[in-house]
């Protein structure tokens, strides 16, 4: 047993830590918010400079082998500096699909665009009345020739609006709630009879919604089994589960001590506020919340090897119950205790809020998931 | 990072399972699932056993019969010992006093005292708290005055647990009123047969008898018994209650409990069904269980950097372990109470003694979640928790 980081990635978090430190504070968030799509071609070019991009990617595929905590360390960081880049829509959620999905050709046909930074994914999943069941797939994908003809309306694409392929969930037979029948199926974003609405989602990230209108594709585009993708994409969104855990802990961890240095400085009555002993509570309540979630985002990443899926869900599963509650419980009480300046779109701590509400929501929220734990086999 | 425990990990745990198994008298496992208090003689009976063993104190050092196990090895141990479950060897004597002695002591005091509490031959109780000097211990004001070769002791202790059992008492004196609070008090040595002192028992909200008043009046304890040095008290007593970190988040037990409340879930009805199968219990059960989770792997971070960095540095998590554990324990006593509803009212004359056999399962569950209110209060408040994690880690 040990929580201890390898030498290897001790030097893979100072480096992206050290990245992020010179570039990514909340002013220069502001700006990169402004660029075209809503995030920093700049900064995804020093990301895959560093390794970053190809970071889970085996070294025959161009990548460097980094494992789920690799991943975790990457992704704290990005939460902690609130990265609006996509790399949970592009690496961990995209490059998941071509890893554990993805033919030798499909790999080389994508892998390495990832791995240079030189194009971005988004996976297009959530339909009107999905909301988290992943089985929930109402879009079509209909044989002609050797291809698949796909129809159908998919919503809040994360990346959406400036992805250049598309993983696409639809049905190729059974009913609209059937385990059975999901294809996993790779969609250039051009292609014709793709349309998009893009928007920027409430904590500054940017989705669109797509539309697939006969959309042509050939028998290359398909992740895996077509008759059964679903055991591929519950895999691919554990993982992205686990990513968000990380996100969500650093996040936290930030808007604490955000939140801490804040109190210490801010006078009332005349003296720092931060000598109030109910505040000071709240605060201390805030670090348990914040190191339970920690705990749990850890045990979320060692099951990303779990041999055993129901096991693996089952723990990734409590950990997003954690990360929601300690998350909503770390992220109000920063406003509050921040009083006024928490309610401005000014001070940076509102946006962490705002990411960590976000993330409750994506994936499946608390009682979502509550409910698939309590229907597993224990924890305990 | 690494989750899983070594081979020789597993093998040990395996051993001490195997143990625990094989040499836990039934019935005290059995008082125990059930929320029972044990006799005297049961608790001695199993502490002599696991003395036998070699395991009666295990984290001392090995010259006073430690076993000179890892960090993990600790863990494991009181894990199992809680789930087994068993009685955890006497805190007041083996986490306590003795790490005191052996660190602070004089030679005499290692070797007159430190076997008799491996042994059981002495059974320690604590005198700290007094009914003025709750969270405020420093006040503290029960009175050791030099007088020839003699300390006299007047004052009063209270919440001091089974001291009707105990032989010995380590007690916490003002030696000097004319300094600042904690720079006047002495840790001191008293036998409880001396002359002057009374236990009068506290009968607690379960209806329970394991606390008690302990009064003091000119009783005469000799010099020797004075611990390190004179007026350095608090100094001890801070690393008296700071060497029990990990222990108290009582994971083990919070785990046995969620068995039995599975247990009793899955045969008490309600609508025809097992309570067990109510969604809205289930999930009730499914967020405990996710707290107990998260603090196992706490517990087990605090674990691993004790053992890889040594207990000099606490982790900041470690403050979190009193909380959580507290809260959790507390949790789990209200779903045995949810699980059996309307049964829980019947309240057993007898007590828990023995005595009255004709009361069933459910007589101990309401008690029990009475008397675990206590552990939110106990070894410094979870308030006094919060002020710890608000001065030592966030800096405030």
């Amino acid at each position: 047993m040990d929580f201890d980081l390898t030498e290897e990635q001790r030097l893979l978090k100072e480096s992206v830590d050290g990245l992020l430190a010179d570039s990514y504070d909340f002013e220069n968030r502001k700006k990169y918010a402004k660029e075209k799509g809503g995030w920093s071609k700049a900064v995804w070019s020093k990301l895959a400079e560093q390794g970053l991009l190809g970071l889970p990617f085996s070294e025959e595929d161009g990548g460097f082998g980094g494992g789920a905590v690799e991943t975790m360390i990457v992704m704290e960081a990005l939460g902690r500096a609130l990265v609006l880049e996509p790399y949970l829509a592009t690496v961990v959620i995209g490059g998941g699909f071509l890893r554990h999905g993805g033919s030798a050709a499909q790999k080389a046909a994508h892998v390495p665009g990832i791995v240079d930074g030189s194009k971005t994914l988004a996976f297009a999943q959530l339909e009107k009345n999905s909301r988290y069941d992943l089985a929930d797939v109402a879009t079509t994908a209909k044989k002609k020739g050797d291809g698949w003809i796909i129809d159908g309306e998919k919503f809040v694409v994360l990346n959406g609006e400036t992805a250049d392929t598309f993983i696409v969930t639809a049905r190729t037979k059974g009913g609209q709630r059937d385990r059975n029948g999901i294809g996993v199926f790779l969609v250039p974003a051009n292609a014709k009879g793709v349309s998009k609405k893009g928007y920027p989602t409430q904590d500054g990230l940017h989705a669109a919604d797509v539309t697939f209108t006969g959309v042509e594709v050939g028998a290359d585009a398909v992740l895996g089994d077509p008759g059964n993708g679903l055991p591929l994409v519950e895999q691919v969104v554990d993982d992205a589960r686990i990513a968000l855990c990380a996100e969500a802990v650093g996040a936290m961890d930030e808007s604490l001590k955000t939140t801490v240095e804040y109190i210490k400085t801010r006078k009332q009555f005349g003296v720092p506020i931060g000598s109030f002993q109910v505040l000071q509570h709240r605060a201390a309540d805030m670090f348990v919340a914040l190191e339970q979630a920690r705990s749990m985002a850890m045990f979320a990443t060692m099951a990303a090897d779990f041999d055993d899926a129901k096991e693996r869900a089952n723990a990734i599963a409590a950990a997003k119950v954690q990360i929601g509650k300690s998350g909503k419980f770390v992220g109000q009480q920063s406003i509050q205790l921040h009083g006024g300046i928490g309610m401005t779109m000014e001070a940076k701590i509102g946006h962490y809020f705002k990411r960590l509400t976000m993330i409750e929501n994506t994936f499946g929220d608390t009682d979502y998931h509550l409910a698939r734990v309590s229907d597993g086999p224990g924890l305990v | 990072m690494d989750l899983n425990f070594t081979k020789e990990e597993i093998a040990f745990r395996d051993e001490v399972r195997q143990f625990f198994k094989d040499n836990v008298p039934p019935e005290t496992r059995r008082k125990l699932q059930e929320g029972r208090h044990l006799s005297k003689d049961e608790m001695v009976t199993w502490w002599r056993i696991l003395n036998k063993k070699g395991w009666g104190v295990s984290h001392w050092p090995k010259e006073y019969g430690g076993t000179g196990w890892t960090s993990v090895q600790h863990f494991i141990f009181n894990e199992e010992l809680q789930m087994a479950p068993a009685p955890q060897p006497l805190a007041f004597g083996v986490s306590m006093v003795g790490p005191v002695i052996y660190t602070f002591g004089s030679e005499a005091q290692k070797k007159k005292y430190l076997p008799r509490i491996a042994t059981v031959e002495d059974w320690w109780c604590q005198g700290f708290s007094e009914p003025g000097s709750g969270s405020d211990l420093a006040s503290l004001k029960t009175k050791a005055e030099r007088k020839g070769d003699k300390w006299i002791v007047n004052g009063q202790k209270t919440w001091t647990t089974l001291a009707q059992h105990a032989d010995m008492i380590f007690c916490l004196c003002r030696t000097n009123s004319n300094v600042k609070k904690q720079e006047g008090i002495s840790f001191i040595l008293i036998d409880m047969k001396t002359k002057g002192i009374t236990v009068r028992p506290i009968q607690t909200i379960d209806g329970g008898h394991e606390v008690n008043e302990v009064f003091f009046d000119d009783v005469e304890v000799p010099l020797e018994n004075l611990v390190g040095e004179e007026n350095k008290g608090w100094d001890y007593a801070k690393f008296l209650l700071g060497n029990e970190r990990t222990g108290i988040a009582r994971v083990g037990v919070s785990k046995e409990r969620i068995r039995r409340i599975k247990e009793l879930a899955g045969k008490v009805e309600s609508g025809g069904k097992p309570v067990l199968q109510d969604q809205k219990f289930r999930e009730k059960l499914a967020a405990v269980e996710i707290e107990l989770k998260a603090l196992e792997l706490t517990q087990l971070r605090v674990v691993a950097d004790e053992g890889k960095h040594g207990k000099g540095k606490p982790n900041p998590a470690s403050s979190v372990l009193k909380i959580k554990g507290s809260e959790i324990q507390q949790a789990t006593t209200e779903l045995l109470m949810e699980v059996i509803g309307p049964f829980a009212a019947p309240y057993d004359i007898h007590g828990d003694d023995g005595s009255n056999e004709t009361m069933d399962w459910t007589a101990q569950i309401a008690p029990s979640y009475f008397n675990n209110r206590k552990v939110s209060i106990y070894g410094g408040s979870n308030e006094i928790q919060r002020n710890i994690i608000t001065k030592a880690v966030l800096g405030l």
